[in-house]
């Protein structure tokens, strides 16, 4: 049974569809890129999956639980599914720590001195433990966004979703994030990400997904798709994005 | 009817003689040479001016008025009135009147800023109380127990704090109205006024309240007496006081108060 | 070149601390001529000597000015259980206002006129119809007192401005930052008591500084209906001297008050220009 199956969903806005059947299948400890020009629909496909945003049509599945049935609680969804955006979203007016834990306190009901050392060996795994105590913006842009991750991963999420987690980067900070996803993927987490890292998609994904106009035209293992195209728009797009 | 008549023919008997004694004595001091400028509050109330028109010459105010300026040798068309807040008239500055009405009390740190004239009028302080406390006794024990209130501007705050010192601190509103309302609504029991105030405000504007008693206006540290406002300095302030000196010495004064504000009887004395 | 640079000084240096001299110059000369001016030119005034009897009377001052203090402390205790209330009440309208779900549309409804009628109607008016008006219902006492209903129409003027404030400062803050707290599985309400009220209170501190301000100087509107504050107290007081100088000295009470508040009011916001850039 694959850990996330997207069958045939369609998200619009208004008159706006940004997702028009989309089909895909993600299975354990599986990482897909997906990539494409910016409007392809990347960033609302993986908000559908966790529930940000309502689909119009279509199923989602986690394990084969239908997680799109309209009116479903959404809030243990997004607890087994986590997510990082581009812009890091770290509340301001908390330290880096508290930002971890608030999740897991809420959610998990734990109190902080339960998570205290879960999730402080979480700051220490992605070398963040001498920052733990920093608010935001006290931190770089890489050290903020790993924050985030680990904000995340404080809910011992089943998938992750990463949403262009390095876009907002400096490049010299982009390398250090990219590091993370490939410790977490060693440790076989299921991983969704929207990229224009190409280079990094083409070494590091089991399978790259080429969105456009809110459909994916051709989906493999990153060799076909980078190495021999079969679609033309596919090659328009990798002409350009490789150049 | 009578009465009526018999002040009409003393007031002009007077006039005459004034004219015999030889001519103005407030000649080149009004403000409006040949008229005599009087003002009065805006609006001006009963028992003092009645419906608001002095130029009737009905009421207290507005027949001693026309009493003081035949005396003076004005006649009653040369009598001109305007309006005055009381702000307004303690202010320093030129005035727009030549004498100011509106139950001034004469102190001495107001003296020191206005003329006044001699008194016209001698107001004893009274109590007013709310429908809930008329059967309070008239004496001075009974009345400490109350929960007061006054003007803020009045000498009734100082005859309260002086004299009543009553066991709650007293609330202070800006005019009669708005004492009215607390007592309306119960959130005073009796309110401080000279006793043509208190009077009228039980009469005609709190239902259910009464007049349960005055201080004698002999009290000599605060009994409030009226006088007419002046601008400081005013040169016109001896032929005033010789008007008012003489209407008081022959009886038209204490006919024109027994007229308008005759119902000042049947108040008890506070003990 | 070396001749152009003088002590260690760089040529801008040199040029920045002339400039800075001159406009310091200037502002002193003109500051010392407007104040000589003032000072001769208005005792100059026909007026001025009976004006400065009656506004600036040291001794009517000397005498006053304990008083007015005494009655200051009235203003303190109202403005002290007023503000809280203010706040918990203006919070609530303002959740009230951007209630979404359906059952709670009723509430919507009532936040929305309730800012409406209270931020359109005049303080003083406020003050007079509750303060006047709920008591004559018949209440007894001590619950009909015009401490009780005067600041209970302060707070709720003040809690329709209140309440604009915080809905302006909900809705600064950044929809990613719900985004991001919903995505990890946080319901609506935890959203917004850990993530979004925060930060949308830390927004408009400043802000409601102001009508912290503003509220201290309208507590004297209940002197309308009876509470002898400090404004009513320097009222009697002129009354009894025939003299406005008691004026000033309460005016003198709310500044040495004000000023520092304002002051500091005009600080945070500085701080938080400097902070958003």
């Amino acid at each position: 049974m694959p850990k996330l199956k997207l069958n045939n969903v369609v998200k619009r806005f208004g008159e706006n569809t940004v997702c028009s059947g989309v089909n895909l299948v993600v299975d354990q400890g599986q990482m897909v890129c997906l990539i494409g020009a910016s409007g392809a629909g990347k960033s609302t496909l993986l908000r559908c999956i966790n529930l940000l945003e309502p689909i119009e049509d279509g199923e989602i599945f986690i394990d084969g639980e239908d997680i799109s049935i309209p009116g479903r609680n959404p809030q243990d969804v997004r607890a087994r599914i986590g997510m990082v955006f581009q812009n890091f979203n770290l509340f301001p007016h908390m330290t880096a720590l508290e930002n971890a834990m608030l999740a897991p306190r809420r959610v998990r009901k734990l109190s902080k001195s339960q998570l205290q050392p879960e999730i402080e060996n979480l700051f220490e795994r992605f070398e963040l433990a001498d920052r733990m105590h920093n608010y935001p913006d006290q931190l770089s842009g890489g050290q903020q966004q790993r924050v985030a991750i680990v904000r995340a991963l404080a809910m011992k999420p089943e998938v992750m979703l990463f949403d262009e987690i390095t876009s907002a980067l400096d490049p010299q900070l982009v390398g250090e994030v990219l590091d993370v996803l490939l410790q977490l993927k060693s440790q076989g987490m299921t991983m969704v990400l929207a990229t224009h890292e190409m280079q990094f998609a083409r070494q590091a994904a089991d399978k790259v997904c080429f969105l456009k106009n809110g459909k994916i035209i051709e989906e493999g293992p990153p060799d076909q798709i980078f190495e021999a195209p079969k679609q033309v728009e596919t090659q328009n797009f990798l002409a350009r994005a490789l150049k | 009817m009578v009465k009526l008549i018999s002040i009409a023919a003393a007031s002009f008997a007077f006039m005459a003689t004034t004219a015999l004694a030889g001519g103005h004595c407030a000649a080149d001091k009004t403000l409006t040479e040949g008229k005599f400028t009087i003002a009065t509050g805006n609006p001006a109330y009963y028992p003092w001016v009645m419906d608001d028109a002095p130029e009737s010459g009905q009421g207290f105010e507005a027949a001693v008025a026309y009493a003081v300026a035949n005396e003076m040798g004005f006649v009653a068309a040369d009598v001109v009135w305007v309006r005055s807040s009381f702000d307004e008239a303690i202010q320093p500055g030129v005035k727009n009147f030549d004498v100011n009405m509106q139950q001034y009390s004469i102190t001495a740190e107001r003296d020191q800023v206005v003329d006044f004239s001699v008194p016209y009028y001698t107001a004893p302080m009274a109590v007013l109380v709310g429908a809930g406390a008329t059967d309070t006794a008239a004496t001075l024990e009974a009345l400490k127990g109350l929960k007061w209130g006054a003007v803020g501007s009045t000498t009734a705050v100082q005859k309260i704090a002086n004299t009543v010192k009553p066991t709650n601190d007293p609330l202070l509103y800006g005019d009669n109205a708005d004492v009215n309302a607390a007592i309306s609504a119960n959130q005073i029991d009796a309110a401080m006024f000279d006793l043509p105030t208190a009077l009228f405000l039980s009469a005609v504007m709190i239902e259910g309240s009464k007049v349960i008693g005055q201080f004698p206006s002999a009290e000599s540290d605060n009994a409030d007496q009226f006088g007419m406002l002046m601008e400081e300095g005013n040169s016109l302030k001896a032929c005033v006081d010789e008007a008012l000196t003489t209407i008081t010495e022959n009886g038209v004064l204490a006919s024109i108060e027994a007229k308008w504000l005759q119902n000042t009887t049947g108040v008890p004395l506070i003990k | 070149m070396n001749n152009t640079k003088a002590a260690g000084q760089t040529r801008r240096e040199k040029y920045e601390q002339h400039q800075r001299r001159r406009s310091m110059l200037i502002a002193a000369t003109s500051t010392v001529l407007v104040l000589a001016a003032l000072m001769i030119f208005v005792p100059m005034a026909p007026g001025w000597e009976k004006v400065q009897k009656s506004f600036f009377n040291a001794a009517v001052l000397t005498k006053t000015f304990p008083k007015l203090l005494d009655a200051f402390l009235v203003n303190v205790m109202i403005f002290v259980w007023s503000a809280p209330a203010i706040a918990i009440l203006g919070l609530f309208i303002a959740l009230a206002r951007n209630a979404k779900s359906p059952a709670l549309f009723p509430l919507r409804i009532f936040g929305a006129t309730f800012t409406d009628v209270f931020r359109g109607v005049p303080v003083i008016l406020t003050v007079y119809l509750i303060g006047f008006g709920i008591p004559g219902l018949g209440l007894p006492r001590p619950w009909n007192s015009p401490f009780i209903w005067g600041s209970l129409a302060l707070v709720l003027t003040y809690s329709a401005y209140v309440a604009e404030i915080f809905r302006s400062g909900i809705d600064s803050v950044h929809p990613s930052q719900r985004s991001a707290a919903l995505s990890l599985g946080l319901t609506e309400l935890q959203v917004l008591r850990d993530v979004v009220l925060p930060q949308a209170i830390r927004n408009v501190v400043p802000s409601q500084m102001n009508m912290l301000i503003a509220l201290q100087k309208d507590v004297s509107l209940l002197s309308f209906i009876g509470p002898v504050e400090i404004f009513r107290q320097a009222g009697v007081f002129k009354s009894l001297f025939a003299n406005f100088t008691p004026y000033v000295g309460a005016a003198i009470i709310f500044l040495i008050v004000t000023i520092p508040a304002t002051r500091y009011a005009d600080y945070l916001m500085a701080r938080q220009m400097r902070e958003r850039r």
